[in-house]
């Protein structure tokens, strides 16, 4: 991002004038702000796409009145929740249970910082970009344990018992299964590993080979997972826990809620077309690097977004919940197991690619993840 | 149109963060220790683990830091409130009120407090360098693990020590049969 604000102090007169420090600082808040407006603004739209989808699963037509096709719902929505009584029930834990939201919200939205929305558009450019997200999704995990245990209510706790379990299970395939993309990469810097799959599609990750085709199932299945997204909605299970960990939410705490895990979808989303599906290649070659080029590869990322994210809604009202200690078995002995042999299998394919064909051959590179 | 009369605040910046998160970690640290709720204390504690990410961040150890996070926030931290969260919901005392646990308590805090001080103050750090770009320090990690000469033999004993934990950890769960 430092280039950027250097560019536009070079270019911009009385920007250049400006102290170096103030510059940068502004500069911080607003891209801030803007990826914040962006992902809260998608998110809202996710949750209206999630609705209008499940009507037409269920023939009924979901929310078509506010605006266009029903797209400002979400506002409504919003204003409805921001109108509603805040209750903080009398035995709940107030300052653990006022901050819970918070984190939760945090550990949602912090991760876009590194998420590249194109070409060279990510806001902090990281080295060890996958490792952030990865990390700072876990601390939605201390918020959702803070909101169970805060709310002082049974299903509170139950739902966020559930939720650590299953997303502290999950994060191993998970992680597991992106490392697989780290050996092809090279890098965990998410703009490079999307720039590496430039050219046609075969140069996604997900096309090289079989072990990085499975690699992608396991992570996309982890993600529903560790996003618990139905089947692997238990810690929310309606029909047994009322609404899990934010049972006793009202109002507007509610609504964050909901918009940290809608904008936690599109993150992982973002982060499966990044790694897997070759970040803003089209499927075939285009100059990134000229002004319209940019453009272009931000809004085929943005529609890879879309298509997941649908890809999610559709899963979850196809299938029913699975029951606890399958969702436990799926994850140990089938995902883990499976996700360590992909990365072996990885492992050895950029072996005998390096050592064995020798990078300098399309093929040998192809295989290689060059 | 000139600005410039602006203070330029560039080489201020680093030092109010880095004050910042050091307020932060030894503050969360003294509530992790005062605070009468263990699940209070908890979350003090992953206010400090926040604080000592940020400082390994400050001197340019990125993959340190979310390590940090992803182990001790993530990780470590969620174990020790599901722990909390499995047993009884009581306002869980540490047994400090007992004159002679307390005195091990001081005892035992007094005599690490004195070892670190004196371990701290004997050590000479490498004086910082002049602000560059921070370093890639994942693959230098990385290839420090694997070479024999620096850290293969300690990874891998911290690995069967793990393992050790693990099998441990499976026995002790595993479920009896009646036989």
């Amino acid at each position: 991002m430092q280039i950027w604000l250097d560019e536009l102090r070079g270019s911009v007169g009385w920007i250049g004038d400006l102290p170096a420090g103030f510059v940068y600082t502004i500069g911080i808040v607003v891209v801030c702000k803007i990826i914040l407006v962006y992902a809260s603004l998608l998110a809202g739209e996710t949750v209206w796409l999630e609705r209008r989808i499940s009507g037409r699963m269920q023939a009924r037509i979901g929310p078509n009145r506010v605006g266009p096709q029903g797209l400002l719902q979400f506002l409504a929505d919003g204003v409805k929740l921001l109108s509603k009584e805040d209750i903080i029930p009398k035995t709940a834990d107030k300052p653990i249970f006022l901050l819970a939201p918070i984190i939760v919200f945090v550990g949602a939205f912090a991760a876009f910082a590194v998420i590249p929305f194109g070409h060279g558009l990510a806001a902090a450019d990281m080295n060890v970009g996958l490792f952030v997200v990865l990390s700072l999704t876990s601390i939605e995990v201390v918020g959702i344990i803070m909101a169970g245990w805060a709310s002082n209510s049974k299903w509170a706790v139950l739902g966020a018992m559930r939720e650590v379990a299953q997303m502290i299970s999950y994060e191993l395939p998970l992680g597991i299964s992106a490392l697989g993309v780290v050996i092809l990469a090279g890098t965990m810097n998410l703009g490079d590993i999307a720039d590496q799959q430039q050219g046609g599609f075969w140069n996604w990750y997900v096309f090289r080979g079989p072990f990085a085709f499975a690699s992608f199932f396991i992570f996309f299945t982890a993600a529903l997972a560790a996003l618990k997204r139905a089947p692997f909605d238990l810690p929310e299970a309606e029909s047994e826990l009322v609404a899990g960990f934010h049972t006793e939410y009202t109002g507007f705490r509610f609504a964050v809620f909901f918009l940290a895990e809608y904008s936690a979808m599109i993150l992982f989303a973002m982060l499966t077309a990044v790694l897997f599906l070759g970040g803003w290649s089209p499927g075939f070659p285009i100059d990134f690097d000229s002004g319209w080029g940019r453009w272009a590869g931000v809004l085929v990322l943005f529609l890879k977004t879309i298509f997941l994210l649908s890809v999610m809604i559709w899963i979850r009202w196809s299938l029913p919940r699975f029951r606890i200690d399958r969702v436990m078995y799926l994850c140990y002995k089938v995902l883990l197991p499976l996700s360590i042999f992909c990365v072996v299998g990885l492992a050895v394919q950029v072996l005998i690619a390096i050592a064995g064909i020798g990078t300098d051959s399309a093929f040998g590179a192809w295989l290689g993840g060059m | 149109m000139s600005l410039a009369f602006l203070p330029d605040l560039s080489g201020l910046i680093p030092e109010l963060i880095f004050y910042g998160l050091a307020a932060m970690t030894v503050l969360a640290a003294i509530g992790a220790a005062v605070a009468p709720k263990i699940v209070h204390a908890a979350f003090g504690l992953m206010a400090a683990f926040f604080g000592v990410a940020g400082l390994y961040a400050m001197l340019g150890a990125d993959f340190v830091a979310f390590s940090q996070i992803i182990v001790y926030v993530g990780g470590i931290l969620v174990l020790l409130v599901f722990g909390v969260l499995l047993t009884a919901r009581t306002e869980a005392s540490l047994g400090l009120e007992r004159p002679l646990r307390r005195a091990f308590a001081l005892t035992t805090g007094a005599v690490l407090f004195f070892v670190l001080a004196i371990a701290i103050d004997s050590t000479t750090f490498p004086a910082a360098t002049e602000a560059s770009e921070p370093l890639p320090t994942t693959s230098a990690i990385g290839h420090a693990f694997l070479d024999p000469e620096k850290m293969l033999i300690p990874f891998e004993v911290a690995s069967v020590l793990l393992l050790a934990a693990l099998i441990g950890a499976a026995y002790l769960a595993r479920r009896r049969r009646s036989s």
